[in-house]
């Protein structure tokens, strides 16, 4: 048991963290929230630059294009990336985490050589069309029908809480083309300049748009398009989700103790340093924070030498989840009607009270119990696989 | 970096466990219930000679582990509720304090002055007492300096006696590394209290399946199922946090890099690592001790069922080295 990195460890760090150093700043801040067509250029623009580096798809297999890097490595990368301010995946979240993996793993040769570049060299965008109307913790029970016409599956249905859709250039999609269930999905690649796609945004609570329903009317997708077999999409989807290293969560957790940091500041600014009560939920806090990077640490450990991250990905987003939904319901509560608007306001001396970002990252944190496999059915999920309890369904 | 438990600590909490459940089990232990003495001369020697007090002595003397195997070692300790001077006998064995504490042939106690009662754990079985003040200063007190202490008729934990005193006498001054002995006795005590978590819950998940009712397991039942659930999580983060203090302890040199990459000192880091650690098995063990009656309904409420046992040592064990409102507190207030 060591939290000792080893030497190559540590010069990979040093390697990455110089160059950084002077990337990140030398790229500047990212555009604003609102203007899609922006963030798509500055979020594949950082994908060119981290390609250029050698450090596209760090993670993925080396036969896949990557750098074939450990877990430990992964989550020295992710760490780094944070601790320098650098650009988040965005866009690329979907192509990096989901789509190129699955790619790897399950695609044809000529997929391979098709798809994993433009994802790799921050040339092309991926979305998701998983989740439906009817279908969200019970996934498997998705309707949109793909039907065979001579070169082409015909796709008619909807999906739901597609992120970035609107800057989209090809689409992960779950199809059914067979019995109900599990057993009668199909995974194909859709190109979201297909005739038939309506792209509809997703207003969240918070007012904005990252998520889009998308309307399937007919769309012609063609048969080489399909990752795996017909029917043995589920399979697909269960091994893109195997390639979770325990890593997933760094960056947010990384931010956690930042935001705690202001957290505290903001204590101090509004005069409420003295406040015993306040003191000890900051105080249970920082606790978790150090806990649950331990675990992250113990999870990634389990993955390099397993594959899979021990008692997994389940329990650490339970805790993390709730443990961020604290932090930010006690710093819109400390900003008390500074909380009103989000407007950015001031104290009485002038400093910044932050209230715009306390806000955005309140809303967010609310997705946090939901998104991802909502927190019931990770209860669920680790009283059942982990605890050995007798299934429900 | 592998901060899995690895197989030679998987081994050591094998080898203690099957020595307790062998010479230690259950129905052992609660013969002494309300007793004076809840473990015998006889089996504190035998816990001796697995070298559990030793382990951090440098050899041939010890077994020259760390802190890290300590917490592996304590962790079954509390889940097999072993009674007495556990924590004590560990630090004066550690720091050469008291002759004969490392093989078992010496039971010591540590007590942290502070406001309220004075009450003193095992005092009928103790052959010394480490006494640490608000500023750390050790002193070392022998039992026939507290003569006038009374027996407590109805201690909280029917497996820990304690003792009332009016108040505690000055005693003999130590060399030793104060801070060290409090960051350390802390960090054992939240490995007793991370084995109490875990055991609680293994006794509700098993009750979950054995228990029928409406013609199915309860653990069945989501509502079940998801008390268990929040159970596993809350052991496992205070298992990692427990953790890896005993390793920062352990590795001066990587507590300085973490503490550089945190904008803190070295005992800043160490200090934050051991309060996290406490302050969240405290409340794992006793928010899974509660969870665990919950799953076992009615006859959670009993005498009969052991879970009551666990819930008051942990009550017992939170108030030592720190409560969770004093770590909470001192966390808000670090760096």
């Amino acid at each position: 048991m060591d939290l000792r990195y080893s030497a190559s460890e540590e010069a990979f760090r040093q390697e990455l963290r110089r160059w950084l150093a002077s990337s990140v700043a030398a790229y500047g801040p990212p555009p604003p929230q609102v203007d899609w067509p922006a963030r798509r250029t500055y979020d594949l623009g950082w994908q060119r630059l981290l390609f250029e580096a050698g450090y596209a798809g760090v993670d993925w297999p080396v036969e896949g294009g990557g750098r074939g890097a450990s877990p430990i490595e992964q989550l020295i990368f992710k760490e780094e990336c944070e601790r320098a301010g650098a650009p988040y995946v965005g866009v690329n979240f979907v192509g990096l985490l989901h789509a190129g993996p699955t790619v790897i793993a399950e695609g044809t040769p000529a997929q391979k050589e098709r798809y994993l570049p433009g994802i790799l060299r921050g040339d092309e965008v991926w979305c998701q069309g998983f989740s439906e109307p009817d279908a969200g913790s019970d996934l498997a029970s998705l309707r949109t029908r793909a039907v065979r016409d001579g070169d082409d599956y015909v796709v008619t249905g909807s999906k739901i809480w597609t992120s970035h859709a609107m800057v989209a250039d090809f689409c992960e999609l779950l199809v059914r083309t067979g019995a109900e269930g599990n057993k009668g999905i199909t995974w194909l690649i859709m190109p979201m300049d297909a005739p038939g796609i309506e792209i509809r945004p997703l207003r969240t609570l918070e007012g904005t748009t990252e998520f889009a329903e998308l309307f399937l009317n007919e769309v012609r997708v063609p048969l080489s398009n399909r990752v795996g077999e017909e029917n043995d999409g589920w399979r697909v989807t269960m091994v893109t989700l195997s390639f979770e290293r325990g890593t997933a969560f760094v960056g947010d957790l990384l931010e956690f103790v930042r935001l705690l940091g202001e957290l505290r500041r903001l204590i101090a600014q509004c005069g409420l340093s003295g406040d015993q009560g306040l003191a000890r939920r900051v105080g249970h806090l920082v606790a978790a924070f150090d806990a649950l990077w331990a675990l992250t640490k113990r999870n990634v450990s389990e993955a390099a030498k397993t594959g899979i991250p021990g008692v997994g990905g389940s329990v650490f987003k339970l805790s993390f989840s709730e443990h961020a939904q604290a932090l930010h319901d006690l710093t819109v509560e400390v900003l008390d009607r500074a909380a009103l608007c989000a407007d950015p306001l001031e104290s009485a001396d002038g400093a910044p009270l932050h209230n715009d970002e306390a806000l955005h990252a309140w809303f967010k944190s609310i997705n946090l119990t939901i998104a991802a496999g909502t927190s019931q059915v990770q209860r669920n999920i680790v009283a059942e696989r982990i605890l050995g309890l007798p299934r429900s369904r | 970096m592998d901060f899995r438990v690895d197989d030679e600590q998987r081994a050591l909490a094998e080898g203690i466990r099957s020595v307790l459940q062998g010479r230690l089990p259950l129905e052992h232990l609660r013969a002494r219930e309300g007793d004076e003495r809840t473990i015998s001369q006889d089996d504190w020697d035998a816990l001796g000679a697995t070298g559990l007090f030793s382990l951090t002595l440098a050899e041939p003397a010890g077994t020259g582990l760390g802190l890290a195997d300590a917490v592996v070692v304590f962790e079954e300790l509390g889940r097999g509720l072993v009674p007495g001077p556990l924590v004590g006998s560990f630090l004066a064995a550690a720091a050469g304090l008291v002759p004969g504490a490392e093989v078992g042939t010496a039971q010591v106690g540590v007590h942290r002055t502070g406001p309220g009662p004075v009450l003193v754990e095992h005092l009928g079985a103790l052959d010394a007492l480490l006494v640490l003040g608000p500023d750390d200063e050790a002193r070392l007190l022998a039992p026939d300096r507290l003569a006038g202490a009374v027996r407590a008729a109805a201690p909280l934990d029917p497996l820990t006696p304690v003792w009332h005193l009016a108040s505690l006498p000055a005693g003999d001054a130590l060399e030793a590394d104060g801070p060290r002995l409090r960051r350390d006795g802390a960090l054992l005590t939240a490995a007793l209290q991370v084995g109490h978590a875990a055991e609680v819950l293994d006794l509700a998940v098993a009750y979950a399946k054995e228990r029928h009712q409406f013609g199915k397991p309860i653990g069945t039942f989501q509502a079940v199922k998801h008390i268990c659930a929040d159970m596993l999580v809350r052991a496992e983060v205070a298992r990692a946090a427990v953790h890896a203090a005993a390793c920062l302890a352990d590795a001066p040199d990587v507590a300085v890099a973490e503490a550089t990459a945190a904008g803190c000192t070295r005992d800043e880091l160490l200090e934050r690592s051991v309060a996290g650690a406490k302050l969240l098995a405290d409340e794992a063990a006793l928010t899974n001790a509660r969870a665990a009656i919950q799953v076992h309904g009615g006859m959670g409420y009993t005498w009969q069922v052991p879970v009551h046992l666990h819930l008051k040592r942990a009550r017992v064990h939170a108030t030592t080295f720190g409560t969770p409102a004093d770590h909470a507190a001192a966390l808000a207030a670090s760096a």
